[in-house]
């Protein structure tokens, strides 16, 4: 009973996403079917390719109640099989190269990939490292970069908003 | 003569037939010869059978041969069905064994097999007919000791000899508990006629010990718990096409001996009889469901079905009897035509398995689960035809297993109207556990069929595997179709067996409770259930499903890529679920009653015990109350040995000694009684 | 005719409203959350896209893997067909009772497990072993609810149950009726894999029992899936409604009883899905191994209905 009167009395905290911007670089021009088609549910399918984790836990922040990626029609899936669109942290290592090959294989077309993090684009700290492959476009196409170390929850939200094109208007 | 009189002197004549040409030929003609004799044998029992059954209850036959004294035949309701089933059974698997017992050439005798085959064949359709004690004891005793020789086909193994003696020592304890009940039935002699037995009824002390004799003496063939040991020993062992006569058609002589004796010449006795046989075939289907899921041995696990399904066979019969106590005839005679449809759909689908598990056995020569896998593409027939038989013996609508298994439910839904609540009481209980066993038998064939067919080869020998000769696929066909002609008309089905059974005049039989409509209403329009309706339903909508998708313009492309294994580099068969994974929850649930043994054993690296650098588990399930209730019988029987040993001396004048004293001792015994 | 066409309607209507109350019930327990949450409409936008994309395939994979999804959704609709949902008497009561929709359901279960074992990945064995274990667990409860219900209509006729509670409206409150009901509750939450015993939203494969069969499944045939196991849900709660609280069904086959009948099922419905929703704010997943203490305890609600039906009767 506790957690009810605990429930009612919080309400909806989930706060409106503004259009910032700057951090989202539009890699390619995704097509309009694609648009059409994955414009309202989208299931993601998020693939640690090697990052320090500070991107995962800004990635966990979406499903709080602040930020709530659910509002929009997107979700987490358990299965690349399930997924729409595949969201990519870190600079790729030798380790995760074929793994992450092998998740974009295991995604039904069409589908969208959006890199996170500055890492995914640069790698970051860690270049020139010999254990990395190098940025995440090296091994698969990606439609969307997020910048930052790490990007901010709405940041990221709107780089996924970005690739659907459904950006809330300016 | 008449047609029927025709139609058996033929089925004994082509068994003998094919018995002689087994025997005579050589290994290629006289396989072939022996399979031709005893497929039409077969289908001459079916027919045999099936006309008895259409001529209903007015035709009853008396066959006696004047060669033979004191040998009767008679074939009536209660036969008639038994008929239909080694007809069908019997023919599928000559069938199936024509090409199947090919592969013994040259390392087992062919000419025995054959020859064994059809007189096992010839004696399980007299058996059925047999109309004294003297034809019918005479019989039984026959047939146990040619399925004997037909399970030490494979005479080198170790493990055969054991299993058949096991299966010889069970059998003749049956035998002797039969040999008792029919004294006491007859009163000391043993050619009196079935007719007469019926009219004149024992005193109820009597009846007692018969009915707890007919119990112990068929249940020992039918394998019900506790005297199923031998059924997963001696099924697996045997070749494919005699373990599907075996689980199919000889344990069921015990459920036609314990109907024959105990509904048609007892005709039914107190509540606690039904109430007995009830309660072993709950505990059997229950015991031998739970054991068939821990089995990796394909063939061990049918056996176990067998156990669990004859218990179901008992459960209907146990509610017959019960319901026939307390005077509610209609749903009487419904428990006993469960039980019979069971009996017969049993026998095709069990039979149906255990051809199934024959051609994986051929293709692969193994019999563990865990060795086999994707053997769907390599045999996608056998494949099917398991499927059918899975489904079946799971229950599934709308195949067969599914029809009498309802029927049986809905026996027992009618315990309602059983007057004493406290036996009342215990009928939903059967019904909760007949329920469970179904449900744990679904389980089971999922992981059956599963590991067996599906995902990747577990072995070179399953990668290796080739699709079954076509004699074999024909066999498994027959039974296929059975399975799903029987699953599709139990409205025929039913009111055939219960006119039948209605012949025996130990059941009133309403014939408007089953009428020849579509849908099959039991008595008081209790459950309504149509299996060709809902087989049409299905059928349309699968036909449907794919139009709609059609319709809204899905996207048809499909791409074919690797398993999704959270991105690893390459699968292997080891990575899949193994057999003993699959029923590993349901080992946790039931651990009490398995009691597993473990045996984990970890080898340390010598510098740190943080290395690991093997790992053992062994774990192991023996049925305890197996060791229970056998091991100190055994030690009694080994203790006596050793007492009794120094008669044995291997010196011949001893044993003439011994005659010559036996026969002294007849000789004064014979004088002194009048 | 008409009798027919109102057949055929309410498996539409079923058909079409199955993922809505899938998404009111994702909605209510996002307002729990004190998210937004997506709107009830989602499903229909996740189904639209899933029919449109293509499917992968394991190459290990058989035709049963392929065959699996249009058998689970034709077992699901013939269930659809059985069930009232808006009119007694039915039509089709001849076709099956009670006892054939549940063997209907263990026909889907057994060919999602099949499905789940056939493309050889360690997680489609786990959830068929899981799905199998629960299923065959959850059995007992539901004959002997069953036995429980048919004691007191005479029939174990869907409509018969249905008439006989609408005729004598005091059953509905018999301690055995309300026994069967909460057995069957726990039932229904078992089958349709919802928390406790199963979570629909969990990511992590270990976890799961439904999801993990369907990890395999992509474009139409997850969307089949997903789909079949949402009517599941829907019939099986308006079963429920229907065989325990039948007010407001249909008897005669006029409009007017018509849309009243689909206004008390949506209250009804809506009510459940409330109930669900909250339950699952509130109760954790339960480990695997505890979940058969649950169904033991459905069991013995179950055998209690019967008992004191006897007793009482
Ligand atoms: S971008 Fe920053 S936070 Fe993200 S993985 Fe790289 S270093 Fe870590």
């Amino acid at each position: 009973m506790r957690l009810f009167s605990k429930i009612l009395s919080v309400g909806i905290v989930t706060e409106p996403l503004d259009n910032g911007g700057e951090e989202v670089e539009l890699a390619r021009q995704v097509a309009a079917k694609t648009q059409k088609l994955l414009g309202r549910a989208v299931g993601i399918r998020e693939v640690d390719a090697g990052s320090c984790n500070g991107c995962e836990i800004e990635i966990t922040g979406l499903t709080s109640p602040i930020y709530d990626l659910e509002r929009f029609g997107l979700c987490f899936v358990a299965s690349p099989r399930h997924a729409d669109m595949l969201l990519v942290t870190g600079p790729v290592t030798r380790n995760m190269e074929v793994p992450l090959r092998k998740t974009y294989e295991a995604t039904p077309d069409p589908k969208l990939v959006v890199a996170v993090g500055d890492c995914a684009k640069t790698c970051g700290v860690f270049q020139g490292s010999y254990a990395v492959v190098g940025s995440v476009d090296a091994v698969i196409p990606v439609d969307v970069f997020v910048h930052g170390c790490p990007p901010e929850p709405s940041d990221i939200l709107r780089g996924i908003l970005a690739a659907l094109d459904r950006l809330p208007p300016k | 003569m008449t047609l029927m009189g025709t139609l058996v002197t033929g089925a004994i004549v082509c068994y003998l037939a094919g018995a002689l040409a087994a025997l005579l030929g050589n290994d290629r003609w006289g396989r072939i010869l022996g399979a031709w004799g005893a497929a039409s044998g077969a289908a001459i029992s079916l027919s045999l059978g099936m006309v008895a059954l259409a001529s209903g209850s007015v035709f009853s036959a008396v066959f006696d041969f004047p060669s033979l004294t004191g040998f009767a035949l008679r074939i009536d309701g209660l036969s008639a069905p038994f008929l239909i089933l080694t007809g069908l059974v019997g023919a599928a698997s000559s069938v199936y064994g024509a090409g199947y017992s090919a592969a013994y050439t040259g390392v087992y005798s062919l000419r025995k097999l054959g020859a064994l085959f059809n007189l096992l064949l010839l004696t399980l359709t007299l058996q059925v007919m047999a109309d004294n004690a003297l034809t019918f004891l005479l019989l039984w005793e026959a047939m146990s000791l040619v399925a004997y020789l037909l399970v030490l086909t494979e005479h080198r193994e170790p493990a055969t000899v054991r299993a058949a003696n096991w299966y010889l020592a069970i059998t003749h304890v049956g035998f002797a508990a039969l040999l008792a009940m029919f004294f006491l039935l007859s009163a000391g002699d043993l050619s009196t006629a079935f007719d007469t037995l019926r009219a004149n009824a024992p005193v109820p002390t009597q009846r007692n010990a018969i009915f707890i004799l007919a119990l112990l003496g068929f249940s020992a063939k039918a394998g019900l718990i506790p005297l199923h040991v031998w059924l997963p020993m001696a099924h697996p062992v045997a070749p494919s096409h005699v373990s599907a006569l075996l689980s199919g058609v000889v344990i069921k002589m015990g459920v036609y001996g314990f109907c024959r004796i105990v509904l048609d010449l007892m005709s039914g006795g107190p509540a606690w009889w039904g109430g007995l046989a009830l309660a072993l075939g709950v505990a059997s289907a229950l015991f031998g469901v739970l054991y068939a899921l821990m089995e990796h041995d394909l063939k061990r696990l049918l056996a176990y079905h067998s156990v669990e399904n004859i218990g179901i066979i008992f459960i209907g019969i146990g509610a017959g009897l019960m319901f026939q106590s307390y005077g509610l005839m209609s749903l009487a005679a419904l428990g006993f035509v469960a039980a019979l449809y069971h009996t017969i759909n049993h026998a095709c689908f069990k039979g149906l398995l255990f051809l199934g598990a024959g051609s994986v056995l051929h293709a692969t020569h193994t019999r563990n689960m865990e060795e086999m896998g994707g053997l769907i593409k390599k045999m996608p027939r056998t494949a099917l035809m398991f499927l059918i038989g899975a489904a079946s013996i799971s229950a599934l609508p709308p195949l067969n297993g599914f029809a009498s298994e309802w029927l049986i439910f809905q026996t027992l839904l009618g315990g309602s109207h059983i007057p004493e609540p406290a036996v009342a009481l215990m009928i939903p209980i059967a019904v909760a556990l007949l329920a469970l066993s179904g449900g744990l038998a679904m389980a089971c064939f999922v992981k059956a069929f599963g590991i067996t067919f599906l995902a990747i080869a577990r072995s070179p020998a399953a990668e290796k595997a080739h699709e079954a000769p076509l004699s074999m696929q024909a066999g498994m066909g027959i039974l296929g179709l059975a399975c799903i002609g029987l699953g599709l008309t139990p409205f025929f089905v039913v009111p055939v067996l219960g006119r039948a059974l209605a012949g025996l005049d130990r059941l009133a039989w309403e014939t408007t409770v089953f009428s020849l409509t579509l849908p099959l209403n039991t008595p008081a329009t209790f459950g309504s259930m149509s299996s060709p309706l809902l087989a049409a339903g299905l059928l349309i909508l699968l036909g449907l499903i794919p139009l709609a998708l059609w319709v809204i313009g899905a996207n048809r492309r499909t791409r074919v890529g690797d398993t999704w294994g959270c991105g690893r580099i390459a699968q292997t068969p080891r990575m899949q679920y193994t057999a003993t994974a699959f029923a590993e929850p349901l080992r946790r649930v039931f651990a009490e009653l398995y009691r597993p043994t473990k045996d984990l054993s970890i080898d340390f690296h010598p510098e740190s015990k943080y290395f690991v650098q093997s790992i053992e588990y062994q774990s192991e399930i023996h049925p305890w109350f197996e060791k229970l209730l056998y091991q100190p019988l055994i030690g009694i029987f080994h203790r006596i040995a050793d007492r009794v040993r120094w008669i044995q001396a291997g010196w011949l004048g001893l044993y003439l000694t011994y005659m010559l004293v036996g026969l002294i001792a007849l000789l004064v015994l014979a004088w002194w009684t009048p | 005719m008409s009798a027919w066409f109102v057949e055929i309607f309410q498996v539409v209507f079923v058909v079409a409203l199955a993922p809505g109350l899938v998404g009111l019930i994702r909605w209510i327990k996002a307002r729990l959350q004190s998210r937004l949450g997506a709107p009830p409409g989602q499903p229909y936008r996740e189904l639209g896209k899933l029919f449109h994309k293509e499917a992968v395939v394991s190459k290990n994979a058989s035709w049963i893997f392929r065959f699996a999804p249009y058998a689970v959704s034709a077992s699901t609709l013939a269930i659809a067909f059985l069930v009232p949902v808006l009119v007694v008497p039915r039509r089709l009561d001849m076709v099956g009772d009670l006892f054939v929709v549940v063997y209907l359901l263990l026909l889907g279960t057994f060919w999602l497990a099949l499905a789940g074992l056939d493309p050889g990945s360690a997680f489609g064995g786990m959830g068929s072993s899981r799905e199998v274990t629960v299923a065959a667990l959850a059995e007992p409860t539901t004959a002997t609810a069953i036995f429980s219900l048919a004691l007191g209509a005479g029939s174990t006729n869907l409509g018969a149950i249905v008439a006989a509670a609408l005729n004598d409206p005091w059953t509905v409150l018999t301690p055995g009726h309300l026994l069967a009901f909460a057995a069957l509750f726990i039932v229904a939450i078992a089958e349709t894999g919802r928390l406790p015993v199963d979570n629909p939203s969990t990511h992590l494969e270990l976890t799961m029992i439904h999801e993990a069969m369907i990890l395999e499944y992509s474009g139409r045939y997850l969307a089949l899936l997903e789909w079949a196991a949402w009517l599941k849900l829907f019939v099986f709660l308006s079963l429920l409604a229907n065989l325990f609280f039948p007010w407001g069904i249909a008897t005669t086959l006029t409009p007017g009883a018509l849309s009243w009948a689909i206004v008390t099922l949506l209250v009804k419905l809506a009510l459940l899905a409330v109930v669900i929703a909250v339950m699952e704010t509130r109760v954790a997943k339960l480990r695997l191994f505890r979940v058969p203490e649950l169904l033991t305890a459905s069991f013995v609600l179950a055998l209690l209905a019967i008992t004191s039906s006897f007793l009482l009767r």
